[in-house]
């Protein structure tokens, strides 16, 4: 297990806050989030890890990350492409989706600048914000390993209120798993999967998600909101980069079409393949 | 120990409706080493996990639907979080098929059946299996699939060339011959005790674990380091070693979050071929 230990703590009044999943080099994504962030209003914005992955010319996410003074944390991409590591520690067990992983693994290493690598490294792999008295853990994963699936069918409420506990948090907040959930438990805590902007959800709609958290008068609320960007312009990048058309298909269709083998039965039985 | 976060029940005990030639706890009609437990039995343990924040639940034996409050286990395990069932198949009668599928759309957490089969075709699979097994599983298998239910099939190494690409692909496709247009497909090692000791080999004395050089991360892979077993007899390390008394570590689940010795051979396989006897 890689305990992770918080590595960054920030104060923070900010009682909306919005959650930025895995990117996975959807500039165009990320550009339409941050423009629908500005419009509806935040009082802090985050990044929650894998700037990189799936998408095409990786260095123009980190790039606009810096210019806005975007604050956030490392993935298992991050930490992988900081340390120099072989592959992306996605934490798939199944041979297929390895072999797609280490596709985009090595597309994304290969045209990461040294310069962006290096910054991905200062990176803190945990972030504990303080929120009207609410202890809020941004974690990638989950608090106690970046590469830990927290989907919504197998992650029940003892299992939660145990994380929770463990790390001293009373709001978790993670992404990595590519779909998004809230789930307010009995005490008072609550776990949140911001999903991602990288790909859509799975659903057969071609739009991604990112999450808008509000904390006021010891209610959480985390609202979901819908992203439509120019995924036709983002598929044309990619097949210029001969990225593979497994990945294409998912932007242009919103199905899943590789990675799939890590999907619970519920989850898995609602996309089409 | 890291954390308890899978929760074991060997449901049907060592009772099992058929006797393969490989099976790591010789499970056959008559072997009553482990009993069955009750919803009862299952009911208290699911109180003692509920404190302690399991995360998901395993149900093995023996074969768990020979169990008769199999169904209503299940309904009370799918209550509290996600279960995992581990059959032969050979039992899942339409009847069975659409009552999982009710207990899995009513619940919030995920329903798996994991459907074990020990080759490519009926000869391979019944050499170990038994007789008119393979027929039985593929009427499991049509009921599943009209039920809706997209099972994970394993398969031991013993199927041959199965731990390949080609024979991967091949599996793949035969699984979508069953009417799985989503297959799913585990590959499993084969532990070198029980039955199997006499189909192939027992370990050999070099097969051991040293927890010396044994990193965090290592040890994370190991089953004894997240999950423990239910028996009749009381709660055991991991689903693997439930023939070892000195594997039964308490009678709570609470007094057995501790380390264990890695002193046996399937120790050995555990580690080294990173097996996951988890989904």
């Amino acid at each position: 297990m890689n305990k992770l230990s918080p590595q960054s703590s920030v104060l923070s009044p900010s009682t909306r806050i919005a959650l930025i999943g895995g990117i996975y080099s959807n500039y165009q994504a990320l550009v339409a989030t941050l423009s629908d962030i500005a419009h509806r209003g935040a009082d802090a914005t985050y990044f929650l890890g894998d700037l990189g992955a799936f998408g095409p010319h990786p260095d123009r996410v980190p790039a606009l990350l810096i210019e806005r003074g975007i604050p956030g944390i490392q993935g298992n991409y991050e930490e992988s492409l900081a340390s120099g590591a072989s592959d992306c520690n996605c934490g798939y067990t199944d041979p297929r989706d390895n072999v797609y992983a280490q596709l985009s693994y090595d597309y994304t290493s290969e045209h990461t600048s040294n310069a962006y690598k290096q910054w991905m490294g200062t990176l803190p792999k945990q972030l504990r914000l303080d929120v009207d008295r609410k202890r809020v853990l941004l974690s990638h994963g989950s608090p106690r390993r970046i590469n830990e699936f927290l989907w919504r069918s197998t992650s029940p409420d003892p299992f939660l209120a145990r994380l929770c506990d463990e790390h001293d948090a009373d709001v978790i907040v993670c992404t990595h798993t590519g779909l998004h959930w809230h789930k307010a438990l009995g005490d008072g805590c609550h776990v949140v999967n911001a999903g991602v902007i990288g790909r859509p959800a799975n659903d057969g709609r071609t739009n991604v998600w990112y999450t808008m958290l509000t904390i006021a008068n010891d209610d959480v609320a985390a609202e979901f909101i819908p992203i439509d960007y120019d995924h036709a312009a983002l598929a044309r990048e990619m097949r210029e980069e001969r990225l593979p058309e497994e990945f294409i298909e998912t932007i242009e269709t919103g199905w899943w079409t590789t990675c799939l083998e890590a999907l619970p039965p519920k989850e898995r039985a609602r996309g089409r393949f | 120990m890291r954390a308890l976060d899978t929760l074991w029940f060997q449901v049907a005990g060592t009772i099992c409706n058929i006797t393969c030639t490989h099976c790591f706890i010789s499970c056959s009609p008559k072997n009553r080493s482990h009993e069955m437990l009750s919803l009862t039995d299952v009911e208290t343990r699911l109180a003692e996990a509920r404190l302690l924040g399991v995360r998901d639940y395993y149900f093995t034996g023996g074969e768990p639907f020979m169990n008769r409050d199999m169904l209503p286990i299940l309904a009370a395990t799918l209550r509290q979080g996600p279960a995992t069932v581990l059959t032969n198949g050979m039992l899942l009668r339409k009847e069975v098929c659409a009552e999982l599928r009710r207990l899995s759309d009513e619940s919030e957490y995920s329903l798996d059946i994991r459907v074990s089969l020990d080759g490519f075709d009926r000869e391979s699979h019944d050499a170990i299996r038994g007789a008119g097994v393979w027929d039985r599983v593929m009427i499991g298998f049509r009921n599943l699939a009209d039920a809706g239910i997209n099972p994970v099939i394993t398969v031991t190494e013993a199927a041959d060339g199965v731990g390949s690409n080609e024979g991967r692909a091949r599996f793949l496709e035969i699984i979508r011959s069953f009417g799985f247009d989503k297959p799913r497909l585990k590959v499993l090692a084969l532990f070198r005790i029980g039955a199997e000791e006499t189909r192939t080999r027992a370990y050999e004395s070099w097969e051991r674990l040293t927890i010396d050089g044994m990193s965090e991360a290592d040890a994370d892979v190991l089953q004894c380091s997240t999950s423990r077993m239910v028996t009749s007899k009381g709660v055991y390390v991991c689903p693997i070693l439930i023939e070892q008394s000195a594997a039964k570590m308490g009678e709570t689940i609470a007094e057995t979050l501790r380390p264990f010795p890695l002193a046996y051979g399937a120790c050995h396989t555990c580690w080294v071929d990173g097996v996951s006897c988890r989904t």
